[in-house]
C-alpha cells in the first residue's frame, strides 16, 4: 500500500535498560527502533549483547529504565501491571527457544491456553485453536501430548499458541535455537508464510543465515543498535 | 459464571485488561492438580490422616468420656458427708442432730441418709460367745460403730448373711450387731444360721447379719456395727460423727447447699459439708483431659498434613517455574498465579477434609461397635472437617503461592523449559 505509510506497531525512542547490579549493567542504551505493522525483523548480535533484554522489554515482560516505548501509539510506561499483562495476553504472541509447552496438556489444550487470561468465553475456543494448529500444519495431531512430538513440531505448537487471537506482534527469542537446520528451515518457512499474511514478526538470532531470511535485520552490540540497510 | 479480579476500569484500554473466567480458573486448577495424580494423592493423604485422626479422636473422646462418666456418677458424684467443724481444745464440740437422716430425707433428691458414730467402749475387747476354742485368740480389739438404720443404704451395704439393723432395734436399744466381713472373719463367724453372739466387754450382743461389701466407708468392713439407740443408751454417745447421704445424680451440689440449714438451722456455720466435685465438673474434667490429649494428637497429625501440603505446593511451584513464566507471558497477573496455587492447595485440603472426616467417623463407629459402646459424634464434624481441611490447605498454600506470584516473568521463563 504505497499511498498509505505503514503504521508503527512498536516505537522505541532513546530507550535504555540498566540492570541495577554492582556495577550496573547497561544492557540497552539509547535504542531507537520502529517496527511497522507487517514487518519481519531479525535482531542479531553476539551472546550478551542485549538481544533478550530488548525482546523482554518489547514483550512487556521487563520494564525499560529510561526513554519511550510506544506500543500501537500507547505509552507502555504509563500502564499498570494488569494492563501490561493484558497487553501480553492479547496483543503479543511469544515464541521461546525452549517452546514452553505444558507437558501434561494435549497439543490442542496447549494452544487453547492462549485464551485463558483474556477473560474470554470458551465458546468455539476449540475451533479457533484447531484452526491455528492447521495453520502451522499440525491439524492432524490435536490430541498428542507435546512430549511425543519432535522439536520442530513442538515449536509449531508454540507458534500456533502465539497466533491464537491474532496478536499485533510475534516476539520470538531464538525460535530455532533448539532445532536442527532442516527443522529450522521449516519454522522459518512458516514465518515467511505468516509474514505474507501480514503478521508482524520480531525474532532474535545470533545466526546470520537465519537472520537473512527476515525482511529487516538489525544488529545489536553491547546494548547499541544499528540497522543493516 | 464470569468474574474479574477487579472491577472493569472505565478507560478505553479496559478491553485489554488481563482476566480469567471462573470456569477457566477451575479448569487450570484441576489440570494443575491432576497433572501429577500420584503426588496429589500422597499430598492429600497427609491431611486425610490428620483430619481422620482429629475426627476419630474427638469422637472417641466423647464416646469413651461417656463411658467413664457412667462409672463415675455412681459414686463420686452422688455422695455427701456431713461432719461438724473441728473446735479448739477446751471448747464444747458441736453436735449433729440424731434425726439428721429424717431431715435429709425430706429434701428432694436424697436417695438415702444415715448416721454413723464411733463408739468408745472404754477399751472393752470383743469376743465371741461361747468361747469355742481356748487355744486360739478369743478377744479382739475391733472398732465399734453405731449406725442408724438408713446408714446401710447410704453406704450401699450388701448383706452376705442375715439381716441389717432396723428401726425397732434402734428404738428398743436391742443388743444386736452386724459385722463387716473383715470383722466376721477375725471373729471366726461365717454365718448367722446358728444365732452366734459376741461380747463387747461383758455385754452380750446377738449377731444378726454380715455385710460383705460397701460402696463407701470401707472402714465398716472391719467393724462391729450396733444400733444407734443401743450406743446412746449403753455408751452414752451424744452425737453422730458423720451423716452419710446419697443423692440422685446431679443433685449433690444443690443438696449440699441445703444441708446446713436442714440440719442446723440455729447455726449453719458449724457443719462441714464434703460434696465431691459436682457431676458436671467431674464429667467435664474427664472429658477435657481426654479431649486435650486427643486434640493434641489430632492437631499434630494435622500440622504434619499442613506441612505436607505446604511442602508439596512449594516443590510444585519450583518445578513449575517455567509454567509460571509462560502463564505470565500469555497474560496472567501475579494475582492470577497466586490464586491458582492457593486454589490448588485449598482443594487438596478440602478433599483431605472430606475423606478424613469419613474415615474418622468410620473409625469411631467401628471402635464403638467393637467395644459395644454407643458412638457419640459431633453433628457439625462432617461440615467442619472439610472446611477445616480447606483452611489448612489455604494456609499451607499461602507461602508457596506468594513465592510463585513474586517470580519475575523473565527469570521464570529463563529457568524453566
Ligand atoms: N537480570 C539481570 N541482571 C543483571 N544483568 C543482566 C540481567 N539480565 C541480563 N543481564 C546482562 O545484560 C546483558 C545482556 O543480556 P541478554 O540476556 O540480553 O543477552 P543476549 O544478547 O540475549 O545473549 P544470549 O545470546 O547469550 O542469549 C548481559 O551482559 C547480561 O549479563
Ligand atoms: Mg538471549
Amino acid at each position: 500500500m504505497p499511498d498509505q505509510p505503514p503504521s508503527p506497531t512498536i516505537e522505541l525512542r532513546e530507550l535504555s535498560r540498566v540492570f541495577p547490579t554492582e556495577p550496573p549493567v547497561r544492557a540497552l542504551e539509547g535504542v531507537d527502533l520502529t517496527i511497522y505493522n507487517g514487518d519481519w525483523i531479525a535482531i542479531e548480535g553476539p551472546s550478551g549483547s542485549g538481544k533478550s533484554t530488548l525482546l523482554n522489554v518489547l514483550g512487556c515482560l521487563d520494564r525499560h529504565t529510561s526513554g519511550t516505548y510506544l506500543f500501537e501509539g500507547m505509552d507502555v510506561s504509563t500502564l499498570t501491571d494488569r494492563e501490561r499483562a493484558g497487553l501480553r495476553g492479547r496483543r503479543i504472541g511469544f515464541v521461546f527457544q525452549s517452546f514452553h509447552l505444558l507437558g501434561h496438556r494435549s497439543v490442542l489444550e496447549n494452544v487453547m491456553m492462549a485464551e485463558v487470561y483474556r477473560h474470554q468465553s470458551r465458546h468455539e475456543r476449540r475451533t479457533r485453536a484447531t484452526t491455528a494448529l492447521e495453520k502451522v500444519g499440525l491439524g492432524h495431531r490435536p490430541d498428542f501430548m507435546p512430549t511425543r512430538l519432535s522439536g520442530g513440531e513442538q515449536q509449531r505448537v508454540a507458534v500456533a499458541r502465539a497466533l491464537l487471537g491474532a496478536p499485533s506482534v510475534l516476539l520470538c527469542d531464538e525460535p530455532t535455537g533448539n532445532l536442527d537446520s532442516k527443522t529450522s528451515d521449516m519454522i522459518l518457512d512458516l514465518f515467511a508464510e505468516l509474514h505474507e499474511e501480514g503478521y508482524t514478526i520480531a525474532m532474535i538470532t545470533h545466526d546470520s543465515d537465519i537472520a537473512q531470511r527476515a525482511e529487516r535485520r538489525i544488529h545489536i552490540t553491547d546494548g547499541h543498535l544499528q540497522e543493516a540497510s | 459464571m464470569r468474574f474479574r479480579f477487579q472491577r472493569k476500569k472505565s478507560t478505553d484500554r479496559s478491553g485489554d485488561l488481563s482476566g480469567i473466567t471462573a470456569v477457566d480458573l477451575l479448569d487450570e486448577v484441576s489440570a494443575g492438580l491432576f497433572a501429577r495424580p500420584g503426588r496429589m494423592i500422597l499430598t492429600v493423604s497427609g491431611t486425610v490422616i490428620g483430619i481422620a485422626a482429629l475426627v476419630a479422636t474427638l469422637g472417641l473422646a466423647r464416646t469413651a468420656g461417656n463411658r467413664i462418666l457412667g462409672r463415675f456418677d455412681e459414686l463420686a458424684a452422688t455422695e455427701i458427708y456431713v461432719t461438724t467443724q473441728p473446735v479448739a481444745d477446751g471448747e464444747t464440740p458441736e453436735h449433729l442432730p440424731w434425726d439428721s437422716p429424717e431431715r435429709m430425707q425430706r429434701l428432694e433428691g436424697v436417695v438415702a441418709a444415715g448416721n454413723l458414730a464411733t463408739v468408745d467402749t472404754n477399751g472393752a475387747l470383743i469376743s465371741t460367745s461361747p468361747i469355742s476354742d481356748p487355744a486360739t485368740q478369743t478377744e479382739f480389739e475391733l472398732p465399734v460403730q453405731a449406725a442408724s438404720p438408713g446408714m446401710f443404704n447410704a453406704v450401699r451395704a450388701k448383706v452376705a448373711n442375715g439381716r441389717l439393723i432396723d428401726e425397732g432395734n434402734s428404738q428398743r436399744a436391742d443388743h444386736v450387731a452386724v459385722l463387716g466381713s473383715g470383722a466376721a472373719i477375725r471373729l471366726g463367724i461365717t454365718s448367722v444360721a446358728q444365732m452366734p453372739a459376741l461380747r463387747i466387754g461383758d455385754e452380750l450382743y446377738s449377731i444378726i447379719g454380715i455385710i460383705d461389701r460397701v460402696a463407701r466407708q470401707q472402714d465398716l468392713m472391719g467393724a462391729v456395727i450396733i444400733p444407734e439407740g443401743t450406743a446412746r443408751k449403753e455408751y452414752g454417745v451424744t452425737t453422730p460423727d458423720l451423716v452419710v447421704i446419697e443423692t440422685q445424680i446431679g443433685a449433690a451440689t444443690l443438696i449440699a447447699k441445703q444441708t446446713p440449714l436442714a440440719l442446723r438451722p440455729d447455726n449453719v456455720t458449724v457443719l462441714k459439708i464434703a460434696s465431691p466435685s459436682e457431676p458436671k465438673r467431674v464429667k467435664d474434667a474427664v472429658v477435657n483431659d481426654l479431649n486435650t490429649l486427643f486434640l493434641l494428637l489430632g492437631g499434630v497429625s494435622l500440622l504434619v498434613g499442613a506441612i505436607g501440603i505446604a511442602n508439596v505446593t512449594l516443590v510444585s511451584v519450583m518445578e513449575r517455574t517455567g509454567e509460571i513464566g509462560l502463564r505470565r507471558a500469555i497474560g496472567a497477573t501475579r494475582l492470577h498465579i497466586a490464586t491458582q496455587f492457593l486454589l490448588e492447595s485449598t482443594s487438596m485440603g478440602f478433599v483431605g477434609g472430606v475423606i478424613g472426616a469419613s474415615l474418622g467417623t468410620f473409625v469411631v463407629v467401628g471402635v464403638a461397635a467393637f467395644q459395644g459402646w454407643t458412638p457419640v459424634l459431633n453433628p457439625v464434624m462432617p461440615i467442619l472437617a472439610p472446611v477445616g481441611g480447606a483452611v489448612i490447605g489455604l494456609l499451607s498454600g499461602t507461602y508457596p503461592a506468594l513465592r510463585a506470584a513474586r517470580m519475575e516473568p523473565v527469570a521464570a521463563l529463563r529457568t524453566g523449559t
